[in-house]
């Protein structure tokens, strides 16, 4: 089985975000870049996979020099090889041009499957993936909990408002891995001096047989903006039985929630 | 400017949010001189039920139908959705942000071709563009972004947009819908979640128990007051990580992003990651024991105490004033 999982590296969840130059730049305070958490699912259960009916596992990512710690990290974990689709062309792409991007290099792949995360944290779109399996003319099924593949049958959970929606389709599909998939593992040692051997195969746009003219409506940007501040709160004081009193009358005749 | 809302249908009802988005699609139409239409997809719906978006002004309404779109197929019902708009030259599909919204509009956008923009929170109409702001970074940022040419196919946030009541007349067309040849995964069943509540994506009220809660049994008591709400019980990942609630309580970066009218977080510190999933909510209650958690800096409303006093006291105070 060849297994294509698709991996970001992201700012981690604690990085904190601010607004600078009037909207014309975020300044990042405490950045520390990470393989994208829920790619961390995709990986592990690709891995998963390949130890019950062997083949490899290629991570791939779009994005800088930089991109390629996530691909070693991937690695360390137990990818077998990685690839980086690198190009200035390729930067600030939207979810529709980065998953183009990407289906245009694995049509020249071969693969039974292809692993993504629920979403990649910070532009938080939960779109490349699904976009991918569309272009490829592969089935999808995003936020999946559960997976069982036999033969070519694949069954997915996936989540839902309220339960789980249960999927059926066949290999080759692409699947968005939520939390609950599975727990990854932590890179060995070992792993770790491997990945630093492995191949990474960087591509760029002259490779893959593309220029401006492959990118069609194009997203503008206007700004950045703050979110919206919270309005000043109030502290109820007193004791327990009066201030829960207070807070349900406020509640029900201010705010007006009740 | 031709714009098409798809409204999604479940066990025979259709979700609010789908009023939420066609409501700001009228808005954005009636701004642009253009129109608005609602899009039902599948074999059960009725001309009465295709009708009902003349609540928010939506004056044609058109129902696709095929053998092929019994059950929920999210590429088949992409592929008809995307053919049905290039037909018909519409130039932008709003989906309501929910998991089948978010499911089916990146698909649409790759069968389309037009760029995707998803989880918005506003809308607006500045110089004859539609302008969207969408948060980034789980909302300690936003970007504000409009399409060339108005073509996007976008999902709006649930619980943000209000349903404008403005009524009129609405015409329905069924249309047998055009498919491609699409591999598609099929949906053959449904698991029901065990909690008899809301889930916390679709409550407008949220009581959230953290770390302080101590353990699962005392969650029983914020699911007793979560149902007095007819609304939704959510957990911090610290409860969730310890085994006490499923993840899919879990409110945050890592587990769902909500804006009801109401979210109580009883013994939550109020973490970025989890401020990063509850922070647009309309109005915030915060009971901690320590008055310097940083929940406090989010809270409408404040109670400095021991959760396991104030809790039953909200209980009581919910309950009578229910009847
Ligand atoms: C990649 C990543 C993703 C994450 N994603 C999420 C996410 O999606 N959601 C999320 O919530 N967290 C997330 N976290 C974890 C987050 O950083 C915090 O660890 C977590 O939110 C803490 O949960 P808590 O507030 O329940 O616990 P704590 O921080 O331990 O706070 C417990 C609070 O309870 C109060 N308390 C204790 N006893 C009582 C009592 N008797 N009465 C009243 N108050 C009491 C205490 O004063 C304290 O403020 C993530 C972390 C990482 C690294």
């Amino acid at each position: 089985m060849r297994i294509i999982t698709l991996v970001k590296h992201v700012r981690d969840t604690e990085t904190r975000v601010k607004v600078a130059e009037n909207g014309a730049k975020l300044e990042f305070i405490g950045e520390n870049w990470v393989l994208n958490p829920y790619d961390e699912f995709a990986v592990e259960e690709g891995l998963r996979l390949k130890e019950k009916f062997g083949g490899e596992v290629v991570a791939l990512s779009v994005g800088d020099e930089e991109s390629s710690k996530s691909l070693r990290q991937a690695m360390a974990m137990g990818a077998d090889s990685a690839i980086l689709l690198s190009d200035p062309l390729f930067n600030d792409l939207d979810p529709l041009s980065t998953a183009r991007v990407i289906a245009e290099q694995l049509k020249k792949e071969s693969f039974d499957l292809i692993l993504c995360g629920k979403h990649g944290v910070g532009d938080d779109n939960q779109a490349v993936g699904s976009i991918v399996g569309a272009l490829l003319n592969i089935p999808v099924a995003t936020v999946v909990v559960n997976l069982e593949i036999q033969g070519s049958d694949v069954k997915a959970k996936r989540e839902i408002e309220g339960g789980l929606e249960v999927l059926e389709m066949g290999l080759p599909c692409l699947i968005s891995c939520q939390k609950g998939l599975n727990e990854p593992r932590y890179p060995s040692l070992k792993g770790i001096m491997s990945a630093k051997k492995k191949e990474i195969r960087t591509i760029n746009a002259s490779v893959l047989g593309i220029d401006e003219k492959f990118f069609s409506k194009r997203i503008k940007f206007i700004t950045f903006l703050e979110p919206p501040p919270r309005p000043k709160g109030k502290l109820i004081k007193g004791e327990p039985r009066d201030a829960v009193k207070e807070l349900v009358k406020l509640l029900s005749e201010e705010a007006k929630v009740l | 400017m031709k714009i098409l809302t798809y409204f999604e249908v479940k066990d025979g009802e259709i979700k609010k949010a789908s009023f939420e988005t066609a409501s700001k699609a009228a808005e954005i139409a009636e701004k642009l001189n253009g129109e608005a239409c609602a899009l039902f997809v599948g074999e059960n719906i009725s001309e009465e039920m295709a009708k009902s978006p003349s609540r928010v002004n939506i004056k044609k309404s058109y129902i696709l139908k095929n053998e092929s779109l019994k059950t929920f197929s999210n590429s088949i019902y992409a592929s008809a959705i995307s053919n049905f708009a290039k037909e018909r030259e519409f130039d932008a599909i709003l989906f309501p942000a929910t998991s089948t919204g978010k499911d089916l509009a990146p698909i649409v956008s790759a069968y389309f071709d037009v760029p995707y923009i998803s989880d918005v929170i506003k809308v607006d109409v500045e110089n004859g563009d539609v302008t969207f702001v969408k948060p980034i970074f789980s909302g300690k940022a936003m970007k504000k972004i409009s399409v060339e040419e108005n073509c996007f196919v976008a999902s709006l946030r649930v619980n943000v947009f209000p349903v404008i009541e403005k009524h009129c007349e609405t015409l329905v067309e069924s249309v047998e819908a055009k498919l491609d040849d699409v591999k598609s995964s099929k949906v053959t069943g449904y698991e029901k979640g065990s909690s008899e509540l809301l889930d916390v994506a679709e409550a407008d009220i949220i009581i959230s128990g953290g770390r302080g809660m101590k353990g699962p049994e005392n969650f029983e008591m914020l699911a007793e007051v979560a149902k007095l709400f007819g609304g939704a019980m959510g957990a911090s990942r610290a409860a969730v990580d310890a085994g006490w609630v499923p993840h899919s309580h879990q409110v945050g970066q890592t587990g769902k992003v909500v804006s009801p009218s109401l979210y109580i977080a009883c013994g939550i510190s109020g973490a970025i990651q989890h401020l990063a999933g509850m922070s647009s909510s309309k109005v915030i209650v915060a009971i901690n024991k320590d008055k310097d958690a940083p929940i406090f800096n989010v809270a409408t409303y404040g109670i400095v105490g021991d959760l396991f006093e104030i809790v039953p006291l909200l209980k009581e105070e919910i309950k009578s004033l229910k009847g």
